[in-house]
């Protein structure tokens, strides 16, 4: 019966893919399930997802922050368009960055902050890893990719995820290299019938260790600095042969993957443009969606735009952060309606990377269930780089660990916070985060299930 | 075999050249610095696959972003190390390039020997391979235990999958991905002329003077010189600097350095709104770094010219795609030919030429402001503050104003504010000399229907357009000054250290002595024993022009 059944769901999925990267939900049949829906008939439960999605220039002051705090908070201007999922998305209000005398350097310090719980120093310092890292560190290890980090700009430099100053994740900018990298050659579907583990990849498993076996040797005499970055490319070497070692063993039929068909994309020099930032995110929100059903990654970082977001307009002089700085308050409007078109436009860009999460069904409910989203920007209101009241949401149930749909307003507490609160939500031995007037030990207790 | 050849060539081209540094005499005392450890660029990776196999061998995969630090990604080398998916795409280019070495077409011409069975292993053959190749990727000999893990992965694999071949490029792709390979590692030792002291070794030698000098591992001849100690002499040392320096290679060496110095890295995420710029494309983003490189190689190396002329000399060259945007007729159909502006022309040296205009500008418009801080921080190595966090830009920038139709017009608005004024000072002026050049860098003589005034000030010196600016950057103290501190830095893959500033104070004399001629200063570094000098690590380091002294001299 189950045979039978998913040999039709796999024949229709392949009809409506029709070649783009969709996330097409299919109801998970009971027979897969255990009884009360949260873990595959096999035991594992469902894996629980982190993600992290940026854009770059804030929100409007009075155009997003909701009057009413906790549950059925209402909906301002910019954040209407995401009203199908406020019963699954957080709103966080009021809390801030602190520099404690540091500069405040634009577009920067605010989303150190609130990912290394450390204001930096200047623009190239990364004081302090970013939290996806332990996070992935943490709940990453036993997939093929520990994460994955995409930028809708096409810039691989578009990446938070960062280990030191030094070590930065690169983003995938393409769809198409993303597709290869994820569905390429190397991808092995859980859910096909025959598994051969193929030998060529066991040479290549010796390959790597014969290059590990040499770490002691590499690492001698080095200054403590070079060791730190010596040891980071063995920390990568290993990984790989992690990854290598994953695709020796048959890996568990997962009902929610499907392999999507290759992604029709065009490269283009005009990755500011906001259309093409538009078009290439939404395919790679599908990706990505797929990425996470099929476990070949369980955190991934997705930049929307750049900090000083250079998105613009076909034809326009201007990208979004000039307007935000030098268009004029429109007086009857009481904002700058040209910066805000992008806004609007970066909202819209939230609701595409939550409906491809919330299109896969899984267990008794979506992926985005099964996720715990943070969405950020680096300033509030871009015009003046302010660090007060940073916008922040966390969309999903990260499977049960966290409750949703709740504004809180945070009084001018602390950005770290909001880390700490998703890290030990994610099961991080940690209770207190941060440095200086932004350490903290206080979680948002609200929203902790 | 390909990478005999490739030494073949290059020992042609030996020819003596007159010794500029070979009285050391005169040499001031230096620290050194520590030794560092530098990841190879996306451009060094390429050409040296190219230099042992062949240009033929394709690397698919795209590179992790390298690092700017200093000003300078060679400096960002010694930073930086390999993240996760960075390695991932290590392993993809190492394994794509070991299998087309391996291939039919190329293994006779590659491998250098027979296996008794192509099904089966064969030490002797692997070994041979494995030595020579691996002794040019490594920068030095392999040792005994490298070599004989190589043999043990390509015995192992060449039995598991029934192919020699197969096991040989299994070997080949852990040499291409090992850290010896994707990493320089300078190794010190003690000084026998200077007790007490410490060097680099021969091999470490070899690597940053053809690293510098020619932007590639050592070929045959150079590792033949650190292999029998030739270059640890000063004798030996200059006899290598005569034939590298009178290589052609000697262009892709300094084409490597200013290609780092002015940034153009930056034009792989440069965009442009092709509706304002319809001109604009990957064609141009080539042609115009082409055109500038050219210019440069020409002028410094063909025609051993004063590198400050650059800012102002009228000669560069063509294609007839740039032809279109600098509006002078072309007559190559294909290709590049010399090109000389008439002297009442409003270009005139590189910050004239579109490379530069187009990359320091925003998608729609040019700027005044990022033009004038690239001036500043690009090639006269001053560091300009970031802007306040809280810059009130209300009373100006919008372009609709009637009253402020110039980008002049609007920055002055903005420039009467306490707050922007002093950085603003330092860096419009400049930026507002290129003004009649739009974002893409073509001549406009007026912006919104009002014509546009090129006038200004560089440090005190009075200009009138972009070729009188041209000629102040010229006249600069602080212009052949910033190219000493950057060669040298690029060359030891960090900036001069504290215990280094007599020695780049005799850099810069010693340049202004020779005319300022880039090739007696890059001998002049190469011939030192300051260049090879080792200290203990993690220097302080030397700041030529901060933020705070440049804030003071403006005030």
């Amino acid at each position: 019966m189950s045979n039978i059944a998913r040999i039709n769901r796999r024949t229709i999925l392949r009809g409506m893919m029709g070649g783009t990267a969709v996330g097409v939900g299919i109801p998970l049949l009971d027979c897969m399930l255990n009884t009360n829906g949260t873990a595959l008939a096999s035991g594992a439960p469902l894996p629980v997802r982190f993600g992290t999605w940026f854009w770059g220039c804030g929100l409007n002051p009075g155009r997003w922050i909701p009057e009413k705090a906790g549950a059925g908070y209402d909906m301002p201007a910019e954040i209407k368009v995401l009203a199908p999922f406020r019963d699954r998305l957080s709103v966080f209000s009021g809390f801030k960055a602190m520099v404690d005398g540091k500069p405040a350097v634009v577009h920067y310090t605010g989303s150190m902050s609130i990912l290394t719980g450390t204001a930096p120093k200047d623009m190239q310092s990364v004081e302090a890893p970013t939290f996806d890292t332990f996070v992935a560190d943490a709940i990453g290890s036993a997939t093929r990719f520990r994460s994955l980090e995409l930028a809708a700009t096409g810039n691989p430099r578009d990446s938070n995820s960062r280990r030191s100053s030094s070590v930065i994740n690169p983003a995938e900018g393409s769809p198409l290299g993303f597709y290869t990298r994820l569905f390429g050659p190397d991808f092995k579907d859980p859910n096909a019938a025959d598994f051969t583990p193929d030998p060529a990849v066991m040479v290549r498993q010796s390959v790597l260790s014969a290059v590990t076996d040499q770490r002691q040797d590499i690492l001698a005499g080095l200054g403590a600095t070079d060791k730190v970055r010596m040891d980071q490319y063995f920390t990568s070497v290993r990984q790989l042969e992690q990854q290598l070692a994953l695709q020796l063993q048959k890996p568990a039929p997962l009902e929610a993957c499907t392999k999507p068909g290759e992604p029709s994309w065009k490269e283009t020099k005009e990755n500011t443009q906001i259309d093409i930032v538009t078009a290439n995110h939404k395919l790679m929100a599908g990706l990505m969606a797929q990425a996470l059903a099929c476990d070949q990654t369980r955190v991934f970082n997705v930049a929307f735009s750049d900090a000083t977001s250079s998105l613009r307009k076909a034809g326009s002089t201007v990208t979004h952060h000039q307007l935000t700085h030098e268009e004029p308050i429109d007086e009857k409007l009481g904002y700058q309606p040209e910066a805000t078109f992008f806004v609007d436009q970066i909202m819209e860009g939230f609701l595409t990377m939550l409906t491809a999460l919330d299109s896969v069904k899984e267990g008794d409910g979506t992926l985005l269930d099964h996720t715990l989203l943070l969405a950020h920007s680096e300033c509030s209101y871009a015009k003046v780089h302010s660090l007060e009241t940073l916008p922040m949401f966390i969309a999903g149930r990260a499977g049960g660990r966290i409750k949703s749909g709740l504004h809180i307003a945070g009084n001018g507490d602390s950005v770290t916070r909001i880390g700490l609160t998703v890290q030990q939500a994610l099961g991080l031995p940690i209770n207190k985060w941060g440095t200086g007037s932004m350490e903290t030990s206080k979680t948002v207790g609200e929203i902790m299930a | 075999m390909r990478l005999l050849g490739f030494s073949a060539i290059v020992a042609l081209a030996v020819s003596i050249v007159g010794v500029v540094g070979c009285g050391k005499s005169d040499e001031p005392q230096s620290s050194g610095g520590p030794i560092v450890v530098r990841r190879l660029t996306q451009e060094q990776y390429q050409t040296i696959i190219a230099d042992i196999f062949g240009a033929d061998i394709k690397i698919g995969g795209r590179f992790e972003p390298d690092l700017r630090k200093s000003g300078l990604l060679a400096v960002g080398a010694s930073e930086v190390s390999v993240t996760p998916a960075g390695f991932e795409q290590y392993d993809s280019m190492a394994r794509g390039a070991a299998a087309q070495i391996v291939d039919e077409r190329h293994r006779d011409m590659l491998i250098g020997c027979k296996p008794a069975s192509p099904k089966a292993p064969d030490e002797a053959c692997a070994k041979s391979f494995y030595s020579t190749v691996g002794r040019l990727l490594y920068r030095r000999p392999l040792t005994g235990e490298e070599l004989k893990a190589q043999l043990a992965i390509a015995n192992a694999a060449a039995t598991k999958l029934g192919n020699f071949y197969t096991g040989l490029a299994m070997g080949l792709t852990g040499m291409v991905e090992a850290p010896q390979f994707l990493f320089r590692r300078e190794v010190a030792e003690a000084d026998p002329d200077h007790a007490g002291q410490q060097r680099l070794n021969a091999f470490s030698k070899a690597t940053r003077l053809s690293f510098f000098l020619w932007n590639t591992t050592p070929d045959d001849e150079l590792l033949t010189a650190a292999e029998s100690g030739d270059l640890n002499s000063s004798r030996g040392t200059a006899k290598q600097v005569d034939r590298m320096m009178a290589s052609p290679r000697l262009t892709a060496g300094a084409r490597a350095f200013f290609n780092d110095m002015m940034a153009f890295d930056a034009f792989a995420d440069l965009s442009k709104d092709t509706v304002i710029y319809p001109k604009f494309t990957n064609a141009v983003i080539a042609d115009a770094q082409e055109q500038t490189l050219r210019t440069i190689t020409d002028h410094l190396l063909a025609a051993k010219g004063d590198y400050r002329d650059l800012f102002t000399t009228r000669k560069t060259f063509m294609t007839p795609l740039l032809g279109t945007i600098y509006r002078v007729p072309v007559e190559t159909k294909e290709g590049w030919e010399a090109h000389e502006f008439a002297a009442d022309d409003p270009r005139a040296g590189l910050l004239t030429q579109i490379s530069f205009l187009s990359l320091h500008s925003t998608p729609g418009r040019s700027s005044p402001t990022i033009r004038g801080k690239a001036l500043r921080e690009v090639l006269l190595c001053q560091k300009v503050p970031d802007p306040p966090g809280n810059v009130n830009f209300n009373l100006v920038q919008d372009t609709k104003n009637p009253q402020f139709r110039t980008a002049r017009a609007r920055l002055g608005a903005h420039a009467t504010q306490a707050t922007c004024v002093g950085c603003h000072r330092l860096i419009d002026p400049m930026g507002l000399g290129l003004e009649q050049f739009d974002s893409l860098g073509e001549y406009r003589a007026a912006e919104n229907g009002a014509p546009i005034d090129a006038s200004g000030e560089l440090d005190g010196v009075k200009f009138t357009d972009a070729a009188s600016l041209g000629k102040a950057l010229h006249d600069n103290p602080a212009t052949p000054s910033c190219l000493v501190n950057r060669l040298y830095a690029y060359a030891a893959g960090r900036p001069a250290g504290k215990g280094e500033a007599e020695w780049i104070k005799y850099l810069d004399t010693s340049f202004a002595a020779n005319g300022y001629r880039l090739p007696d200063l890059m001998r002049r570094i190469v011939t030192s024993d300051a260049f090879y000098r080792i200290t203990a690590p993690e220097t302080a380091t030397l700041s030529v022009n901060t933020a705070a002294t440049l804030k003071e001299s403006a005030q």
